[in-house]
C-alpha cells in the first residue's frame, strides 16, 4: 500500500471510532438482530433438525457484513460532496489512495464486526463441526465477499449525488440477506421469493460458509460463491473507477 | 521586472449546452493579488477549477507557475494551493490532524510536520480550538483551518475561492490581513469575490467576469476611471444660495428638499479648483463640500447593465440612475 493509502486508511479509522452511528450500526446492530432471531424467534423456526444457533449463524455473519456497508458509502459520498477530494486532487494524492483507504478501513471494521457475531454465537452455543481447514476456507470465502461488497459500496458512495441517498443506496444489501436462506431455507418460502431466494448470491455465500462450518462442505455453492464475489468485485472497482474519473 | 505566473487566453467551458465561460483571457503578476470579480453564477468557481486542473476546459489554454494546465498537472498542482468556496475541512477531525493529514500528505517528516502545523496554528489564531473537532468550529475559524491547510505544502500560488462570504464584518478584516501577509511573504494571490469592496481593497488588479466573459480589467483605479459619475456634492445654508449655485453652474442637478446641488466631475484638481473659483467669484456660500468618486459598484452597473448582488448596489444603482 503507497504511503499515502495508508494515510488514507488512518483518517478513516479515526471517522470510524469517532462517529458512534457507525460502530453501532456495524458491529452492535448485528448483534441485536441475532440476539431477536435467536432467542426471541429462534423456537418458532423449523429448519429441519438441529440447533436453530446452527443454522443461523451464518446467515447472521452475512447481516453483519451488510449492515456495516452504509456507513462506508455515506462516508465515501461526503468525501466526494463536500470538497475535500478537491483538496486531495489538488494535492495529487492518488484516486487509488483515497478508496483503497475506504476499501480497507470497511474490510477491518466488518471484519471485527464478523468476529463479533461469531463471538456472541457461541454464547448462544453455537458448535460448529468444522475443522480447522474447514474454518480457513470459510475464513477465505468471506474475506473475498467482504473484499467484493466493499468495492461495490464504494461505487455506491461515488455514484449517489447526495450523502442522504448514499445511505439510501446500501439498502437492497441490507435487505438481500433477508430474501436469502440466512434465516430460513429458500424452500420454505412463498412462490417467487423462493426462486428469487434461490438464486441471489447471498444464498450462495451462506450455504458455503453453512457448509464449512457444519463440517459438511458444499461444493457446488462455494463455487458459486466465488464466482458471484469475483463478479461483483469486479463490477464494483470498474464502476467506482469510471465514477471517479468522472468525478474529477 | 515583473512576470506573469498566471496566463490564460480563451479559456472556454460549457455544460452540456450551457456556456459557462465563453473565451477568458487573464494574465496574473507575480507576488500580485488578482482578483476576479463577479456575481452569484458569474463562472468564478468555473474558472478556478479551470486553472487548478479539477476541470478539464474545452478551448484555450492556460499556464500556471509556467505550466501547461492542460498537459503538466502534475507540475501546476505542486506549485498551487486552493481554498475552495466550500470549506473543504474534515469535520471529524481536529484543526490540529486536519493540519496533521496535510502534513503527511505533503510528506512532511514526523518532526517537521508537528512543527509547521504548530506555527499554522498560532499563527491563525487556532492553538485554543486545535484539539476540538472542527465541526464544532465557527464559520470564521473553519475558513481560516482552511487557509491554513492549504499553506502546509507552500505554494507559491494560491487560489481563494470566495474567502469570506458569509463572514462577519471582523473575520472580513482579519482575512484580508491574511492574505496581505501571504503577499508580502511572497506568494502570488488569485481570489473571487462578488463583493466590490473587497477587490478594491486587496486587488492589485481586478477582472470583471459577468456571465462567462470578462467585461473589465485594470486596477482598481483604471477601473473607476472608464466610467462616468463622478460628481462633487455642495450643501447650502438655504434655497437662495441653492438657487444662486444652481444658476452659476447650469450643468448640476439640485435637491431642494436636502439643499444640495450635484456638480459632475472627474475629481480631478484642476477642475476642483476651477470649480471653487467660480463659486468664489459668484459669491455662494458653501456650507459642506464632498467629492464622489464612482466605486466599483457604478463601475458593475456601467460595465454590466446590471447591478452586483452585492448590499450596496441599490444605493449606487440610484445614485447612476438620477444623473
Ligand atoms: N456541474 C455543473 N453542471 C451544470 N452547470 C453547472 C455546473 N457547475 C456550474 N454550473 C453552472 O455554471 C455557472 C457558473 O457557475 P460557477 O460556480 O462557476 O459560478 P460562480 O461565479 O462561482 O458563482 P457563485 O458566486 O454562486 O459561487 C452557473 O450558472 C452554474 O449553474
Ligand atoms: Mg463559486
Amino acid at each position: 500500500m503507497s504511503t499515502d493509502a495508508a494515510v488514507m486508511l488512518r483518517r478513516n479509522f479515526k471517522h470510524t471510532l469517532r462517529n458512534p452511528i457507525t460502530v453501532f450500526n456495524a458491529i452492535f446492530m448485528p448483534i441485536i438482530m441475532m440476539v431477536m432471531f435467536v432467542y426471541v424467534f429462534g423456537d418458532a423456526f423449523n429448519v429441519g433438525g438441529g440447533d436453530y444457533i446452527d443454522y443461523a449463524t451464518p446467515g447472521m455473519i452475512m447481516l453483519a457484513i451488510s449492515y456495516g456497508l452504509s456507513a462506508t458509502a455515506v462516508s465515501v459520498s461526503s468525501d466526494m460532496t463536500k470538497g475535500i477530494i478537491n483538496r486531495f486532487k489538488v494535492m495529487d494524492v492518488s484516486r487509488g489512495a483515497v478508496l483503497t483507504g475506504h476499501v480497507v478501513s470497511t474490510m477491518v471494521r466488518v471484519t471485527v464486526a464478523v468476529a463479533a457475531v461469531i463471538g456472541v454465537a457461541f454464547l448462544f452455543g453455537f458448535s460448529p463441526e468444522a475443522s480447522f481447514t474447514q474454518w480457513l476456507a470459510a475464513a477465505g470465502v468471506l474475506l473475498l465477499v467482504i473484499f467484493a461488497v466493499s468495492w461495490l459500496t464504494v461505487a455506491l458512495g461515488l455514484a449517489a449525488k447526495t450523502v442522504e441517498s448514499a445511505g439510501m443506496a446500501t439498502v437492497p444489501l441490507i435487505m438481500l440477506p433477508f430474501f436469502s436462506s440466512a434465516i430460513v431455507p429458500a424452500d420454505k418460502m412463498g412462490p417467487g421469493i423462493r426462486e428469487f431466494a434461490h438464486y441471489q448470491p447471498f444464498t450462495s455465500i451462506i450455504e458455503s460458509v453453512r457448509g464449512f462450518l457444519l463440517g459438511a462442505p458444499n461444493t457446488g455453492q462455494t463455487l458459486a460463491a466465488i464466482a458471484w464475489s469475483l463478479a461483483i468485485a469486479v463490477l464494483g472497482y470498474a464502476w467506482a473507477r469510471a465514477k471517479f474519473g468522472k468525478r474529477a | 521586472m515583473t512576470s506573469s505566473v498566471i496566463t490564460a487566453s480563451g479559456l472556454k467551458k460549457s455544460y452540456k449546452d450551457k456556456v459557462v465561460l465563453d473565451g477568458i483571457d487573464l494574465d496574473v503578476q507575480a507576488g500580485s493579488i488578482f482578483s476576479l470579480l463577479g456575481p452569484n453564477g458569474a463562472g468564478k468557481t468555473t474558472t478556478v477549477n479551470l486553472l487548478t486542473t479539477l476541470l478539464a476546459m474545452d478551448g484555450g489554454t492556460a499556464r500556471v507557475a509556467g505550466y501547461d494546465v492542460a498537459t503538466e498537472t502534475k507540475g501546476v498542482r505542486s506549485a498551487i494551493g486552493v481554498t475552495g468556496q466550500f470549506a473543504s475541512v474534515d469535520e471529524l477531525l481536529t484543526g490540529r490532524e486536519n493540519l496533521q493529514l496535510m502534513a503527511d500528505l505533503h510528506h512532511l517528516k514526523g518532526d517537521e510536520g508537528r512543527a509547521v502545523v504548530d506555527r499554522l496554528l498560532k499563527r491563525f489564531e487556532l492553538v485554543e480550538s486545535a484539539d476540538k473537532a472542527s465541526s464544532t468550529y465557527s464559520g470564521g475559524m473553519r475558513r481560516k483551518l482552511d487557509l491554513a491547510m492549504t499553506l502546509v505544502g507552500r505554494p507559491q500560488i494560491i487560489f481563494l475561492d470566495e474567502p469570506t462570504t458569509g463572514l462577519d464584518p471582523r473575520s472580513r478584516r482579519t482575512m484580508w490581513t491574511i492574505v496581505r501577509e501571504l503577499v508580502a511573504d511572497g506568494m502570488t494571490i488569485f481570489l473571487t469575490t462578488q463583493y466590490l469592496d473587497e477587490a478594491d481593497q486587496l486587488a492589485d488588479r481586478i477582472a470583471v467576469l459577468d456571465q462567462g466573459r470578462i467585461v473589465a480589467e485594470g486596477t482598481p483605479e483604471q477601473l473607476k476611471r472608464q466610467i462616468p459619475g463622478g460628481h462633487v456634492r455642495l450643501r447650502f445654508a438655504d434655497a437662495t444660495q441653492l438657487a444662486a449655485a444652481l444658476r452659476v453652474l447650469p450643468e448640476s442637478t439640485s435637491d431642494e428638499e436636502r439643499l444640495v446641488l450635484r456638480v459632475p466631475s472627474d475629481g480631478g484638481t484642476k477642475s476642483l479648483r476651477a470649480l471653487l473659483d467660480r463659486l468664489d467669484e459668484y459669491v455662494v456660500d458653501v456650507e459642506e463640500f464632498t467629492v464622489h468618486m464612482p466605486d466599483l459598484d457604478d463601475v458593475f452597473l456601467a460595465l454590466t447593465g446590471h447591478s452586483s448582488d452585492s448590499t450596496n448596489s441599490i444605493d449606487s444603482q440610484t445614485e447612476v440612475t438620477t444623473k
